[in-house]
């Protein structure tokens, strides 16, 4: 043991923090977890049972910020470019879940992989003129058992082969898919039927007993809800296998104000952070692991100065431009029942003639969408106050179009690349500690209205299909001009991407390709931060594929090989 | 809040406000057919509970968890969770607003709930209840803010959970075939999937 108070200190407690300590722990490091916000999560003595805090609540979790950030604490702060001034919006800006667990269990937990030609865009389809894509620094054989890995290691349920345009995998899933929900039933068939290639979607929720884990029973509070069972597995069992190691210590309501350097300014000693009651405590550390997010790793770096000689940190912020094609039927759906989505199709991350012809119009070489879901949802009160008032809301939720009949498909569509969008701080809004609010300047490239407005109609041609009465369209972030501008004029996107760039260049990226900053040697980035480019694919799984690549990286651990069948 | 008799044990709110707020939050979710209505459902005993909600310890902000009773297991909503220091902090601002105190003003002065309501329920007037539905709607349009924050809060008293104090005995869920929380017990793979 050195003098230090631990081997890592971990910034953030999501799936990018609990994958390095868990890898980290298991190869015999001690680490301190540090979480800004509190732990509903889960008990930190053994066994490390579920805390009883999760409940299918609609007023806890969707109306009352349960799993925060709450706005009027941790506000964070929009514009769409520097002609607006300092920002237009004040409040929560894709906020996801701070707390133990981070924004882990804030999802449905569809967990894909990315694929081959995802990591290498830019030399294979090409450059985007205004769109910096650039190569990741590895591919996809590499990062492939890892990927087979962390879907071991949170329980991911799915079917291998089902998808058509899905890369090689070495290995099935660990588990079934779980229960088709109806809904998906009625698309998926449409969607074949008019020759697309709709699969069941990879899941991290368990579809039997896994883990210690039961299976889910589609209580169909999934999305934005914590399970209140344990049937979903990311972050839960990589923060319960650290803590069994005895080498890990989870520390909630610990809000880092400082990343400490040596005399150098080129290794860290560790951290500062305010501890519940607002005392600073310092805490050395052999190294220091960013896992906040991609949008407050780079907010913690621009406000402490560190990593950013580059002038990058921040910059590329990229999330999925989200084209959302609602059907209404004629009759019950109940998605109250289910895991909110259960079918993915990944055609429309595909260029081919007639997209390509359609490009070209639009001035661009081409176009990429990403993953569809099919999937609905049972929230009431969301129904309700999206209903106006007045006799129309007593007959709109009696009839409930817009809930027990409704069905969505939602294009989580790439998101290209651009300097300009980026998180900066806010130059007035403050924090509850006095902290500068971050702040987000984003507009989309062309390339993802284009793709968004390529692709509306023939998801409406599907949704029409499979028996929908009306349909209707919307995106977010809401199309320039549209009635949705005034309303919400940031993304609603929760894959927050980008803003630490990896890359092997000090120049031109942030972190090296084993995620270590190229300024700091000692100070790692595991969250999405890191990302190249943002894919048309959630995130989370690759986040875990890469925490645990350069985890193990960091411990000595051989690299994962696996053999291509 | 209501006792287990459905009547109001109203900790915050005076009678006059509660006549005045069933009336406005009939207006905002009039009852129609099966509907009660939002006044009938108990949102005015909702309101109360989160205008009040430091009446109480632990606040009437979270309900408890994991499980309703409704479904199976052993009933722990109505066990509100204590508040961690930067969720009461949040919660004093929101529904206390900042009261000029310097730990809640990080960002400026915020006006509260509280105060939001009180402004609120003199604006639409002593007579609201009395006046006919167009003058109670000329009225709540003009004060678009409020309205628009009553009716957030209408629409949670209508179809949130019971143990909130509104929804009473969970009939805004019936009326509208939604079955609300379901665990432990969820649903079969069979309820999913199939049409029914």
């Amino acid at each position: 043991m050195s003098d230090t108070d631990c081997d890592a200190v971990i910034v953030g407690s999501g799936p990018a923090g609990a994958t390095a300590a868990d890898v980290l722990t298991e190869a015999g490091w001690s680490v301190i977890v540090l979480e800004k916000g509190p732990n509903h999560l889960l008990d930190l003595e053994p066994p490390f049972a579920l805390n009883g805090q999760l409940s299918n609540d609609e007023i806890k979790h969707a109306r009352r910020h349960f799993l925060g950030p709450d706005p009027l604490v941790e506000p964070r702060t929009f514009r769409h470019s520097v002609d607006e001034g300092d920002r237009i919006h004040v409040g929560g800006v894709n906020n996801m879940p701070t707390g133990v667990g981070g924004a882990g269990f804030h999802a449905d937990a569809k967990l894909p992989r990315f694929r081959e030609v995802d990591f290498c865009v830019a030399s294979e389809l090409g450059p985007i003129e205004g769109g910096d894509l650039v190569d990741w620094p590895f591919g996809y054989d590499e990062l492939e058992p890892y990927y087979a890995t962390a879907e071991r290691l949170i329980g991911v349920a799915g079917e291998a082969g089902a998808n058509p345009f899905a890369s090689w995998r070495a290995d099935p899933y660990p588990m079934p898919p779980g229960a088709d929900m109806y809904g998906a039933i009625l698309t998926g068939t449409a969607a074949t039927e008019l020759g697309y290639h709709p699969y069941r979607a990879p899941t991290g929720v368990n579809s039997v007993e896994y883990d210690g884990r039961p299976a889910c029973n589609n209580c169909g509070f999934c999305a934005n809800y914590g399970c209140p069972i344990d049937a979903k597995g990311d972050p839960v069992a990589p923060l319960r296998r650290a803590l069994r190691t005895g080498r890990c210590e989870i520390r909630p309501e610990s809000y880092v104000s400082d990343i400490v350097l040596d005399a150098s300014g080129k290794r860290t000693r560790g951290v500062r952070y305010l501890d519940a009651t607002g005392d600073i405590v310092e805490l050395s550390a052999g190294h220091v692991i960013l896992a906040c997010g991609a949008f407050e790793t780079p907010r913690l770096l621009l406000r402490t100065g560190v990593g950013n000689s580059s002038d990058l940190v921040g910059r590329y912020l990229m999330y999925h431009f989200q084209t959302f094609v609602i059907g209404s039927f004629d009759h019950s759906l109940h998605a109250h029942r289910g895991r909110a989505v259960t079918h993915l199709h990944d055609d429309h991350m595909i260029p081919d003639a007639e997209s390509l012809a359609f490009a070209k119009e639009h001035g661009l070489p081409y176009f990429r969408s990403g993953i569809t879901e099919h999937g609905g949802g049972g929230s009431p009160v969301m129904e309700g106050v999206y209903l106006p008032p007045g006799a129309v809301h007593t007959q709109g939720m009696l009839e409930s179009t817009m809930r027990d009949r409704l069905w969505a498909f939602t294009i989580q569509g790439e998101d290209l690349p651009q300097a300009t969008n980026r998180v900066d701080l806010d130059p007035q809004v403050r924090d509850w500690h006095g902290f500068p609010a971050g702040r987000v300047t984003y507009s989309p490239h062309r390339h993802e209205l284009v793709a968004s407005s390529y692709y509306a109609p023939k998801l409406t041609e599907i949704m029409q299909r499979a028996g929908a009465r009306f349909t209707f369209t919307a995106t977010s972030p809401p199309l320039p001009g549209s009635r949705g501008m005034a309303i919400q004029p940031a993304p609603n996107s929760k894959h927050v991407i980008g803003t630490c760039r990896m890359g092997t260049d000090a120049r031109t990226s942030v972190v090296d390709p084993w995620q270590r900053f190229h300024d700091v040697e000692n100070l790692l980035c595991t969250d999405s931060s890191v990302f190249p480019t943002s894919t048309g694919y959630g995130p989370t799984l690759t986040i875990v594929a890469l925490a645990l690549r350069a985890s193990r990286a960091l411990a000595g651990l051989a690299p994962l090989r696996s053999v291509r069948p | 809040m209501s006792d287990a008799g459905g009547r109001s044990t109203r900790a915050y709110l005076s009678n006059d406000d509660a006549r005045i707020l069933a009336a406005a939050v009939d207006r905002l979710i009039p009852p129609s057919g099966p509907h009660p209505g939002a006044a009938a459902l108990g949102t005015v005993d909702y309101i109360d509970g989160l205008l009040g909600a430091f009446l109480v310890d632990p606040p009437r902000v979270f309900a408890g968890g994991p499980f309703s009773g409704r479904h199976g297991g052993t009933a722990s909503f109505a066990e509100f969770l204590p508040l961690r220091p930067t969720e009461e902090l949040a919660w004093r601002i929101r529904i206390e607003g900042s009261q000029g105190r310097p730990e809640r003003e990080f960002n400026g002065p915020v006006v509260g709930w509280q105060e939001q309501y009180r402004a609120g329920i003199a604006a639409l007037g002593d007579d609201f209840d009395a006046v006919d539905p167009t003058e109670q709607d000329r009225r709540l349009a003009a004060v678009p803010e409020f309205r628009a924050l009553l009716y957030g809060h209408a629409n949670e008293g209508c179809y949130g959970a019971p143990e909130y104090g509104g929804n009473r005995d969970g009939r805004g869920w019936a009326a509208i075939g939604f079955p609300g929380d379901s665990q432990p017990r969820g649903y079969t793979d069979e309820e999913v999937s199939g049409r029914e």
